[in-house]
């Protein structure tokens, strides 16, 4: 009898919807607070967010970050600050994806999004720049480095809309 | 190399047995059974029903070097490890492809010390580095896509060679 019983369970079991998600095609939808790959972003006017401070690359526990700073002036605005990020890199193979960066960020300059797609045949593949972090420029604003009247921008660090 | 003088005007011929052999190669590259660390974690649920590696063929994770095409090297390789993830790697009957799983196989890591080599490319040739920590199914099935296009871009003149 215990034969019939096992089937029983099997063809029970046959009956039953597939929990198998098809992955390229379909894809599962994260939690709002998933970490994945970083986005640099920028203020509704255009300019970069980001003051080229280094504290997210001080914050990493994995040494992921490379910053180099460079100076702003009004003919050429990046950032509302007194620099800028003149180079800007994250090793996605490196990161841990802690999210420790958006923590240590004075400017919410950097945030991990959600695209979790990276996967490389060659190494130096996974070292991402600038130009691939960074946000698209917003409606209405204008492309990075911009020229602006003097004296508009005297802070080192700008001035927050929502300071933490 | 090898082949290709000896084969002469037979380019049809060659590129239809290489598309053929390719495909059957992507279609059933059974993985290595081993895993080292947490990434080991997200690989055996990715070979679980919800993510179900089954579609590629993949289902079957042998357990000897010898049946195997593909080696996932899934977490930190320790310097007492090394040896023998080289010996496993060996032991592979060709063709055989290499996966790095999650950051401590690819580049160490967080564990930037003495007893963890710094990237698993040190002691075997890697085809695919797969970035998370570890990588959610998604992105290890990502990486096994990446492999699968890299496979079908392999030609008959790299076999011989």
């Amino acid at each position: 009898m215990n034969i019939i019983k096992g089937f029983a369970t099997t063809f029970k079991h046959l009956r039953e919807e597939s929990i198998t998600l098809q992955y390229p095609e379909q894809v599962r939808p994260f939690q709002e607070r998933f970490k994945g790959r970083h986005h640099l972003r920028r203020y509704d006017n255009g300019l970069e967010k980001c003051i080229g401070c280094s504290l997210c690359s001080a914050a990493c526990p994995a040494d992921a970050i490379w910053v180099e700073a460079a100076e702003n002036n009004d003919e050429q605005r990046f950032s509302p600050g007194e620099r800028y990020a003149k180079t800007y890199e994250i090793n996605m193979l490196r990161c841990i994806f802690c999210g420790y960066c958006e923590d240590a960020c004075p400017t919410q300059a950097i945030e991990l999004g959600h695209e979790h797609q990276m996967s490389f045949t060659d190494r130096r593949d996974s070292i991402f720049t600038k130009e691939m972090l960074i946000d698209a420029v917003p409606e209405g604003g204008q492309p990075t480095p911009q020229k602006v009247e003097a004296g508009a921008f005297d802070r080192a660090i700008p001035d927050m809309p929502d300071p933490k | 190399m090898g082949v290709t003088p000896k084969l002469g005007n037979m380019g049809v011929v060659t590129s239809t047995v290489e598309e053929a052999v390719n495909w059957a190669r992507t279609g059933a590259t059974w993985p290595l059974l081993f895993g080292l660390a947490c990434c080991a974690i997200e690989y055996m649920s990715t070979q679980a029903g919800n993510y179900d590696l089954a579609r590629f063929g993949m289902e079957l994770n042998r357990a000897s070097p010898r049946q195997a095409d593909l080696m996932i090297v899934a977490g930190r390789v320790t310097r007492k490890m090394a040896p023998v993830v080289r010996q496993l790697y060996d032991q592979m009957a060709d063709p055989k492809w290499v996966i790095s799983m999650g950051d401590c196989a690819s580049c160490g890591g967080v564990y930037n010390n003495y007893a963890i080599v710094q990237g698993v490319d040190e002691i075997i040739p890697v085809d695919v580095y797969v970035a998370g920590c570890p990588p959610r199914p998604e992105q290890l099935m990502h990486g096994i896509l990446t492999l699968h296009e890299k496979i079908r871009g392999e030609r008959i003149s790299d076999w011989a060679s």
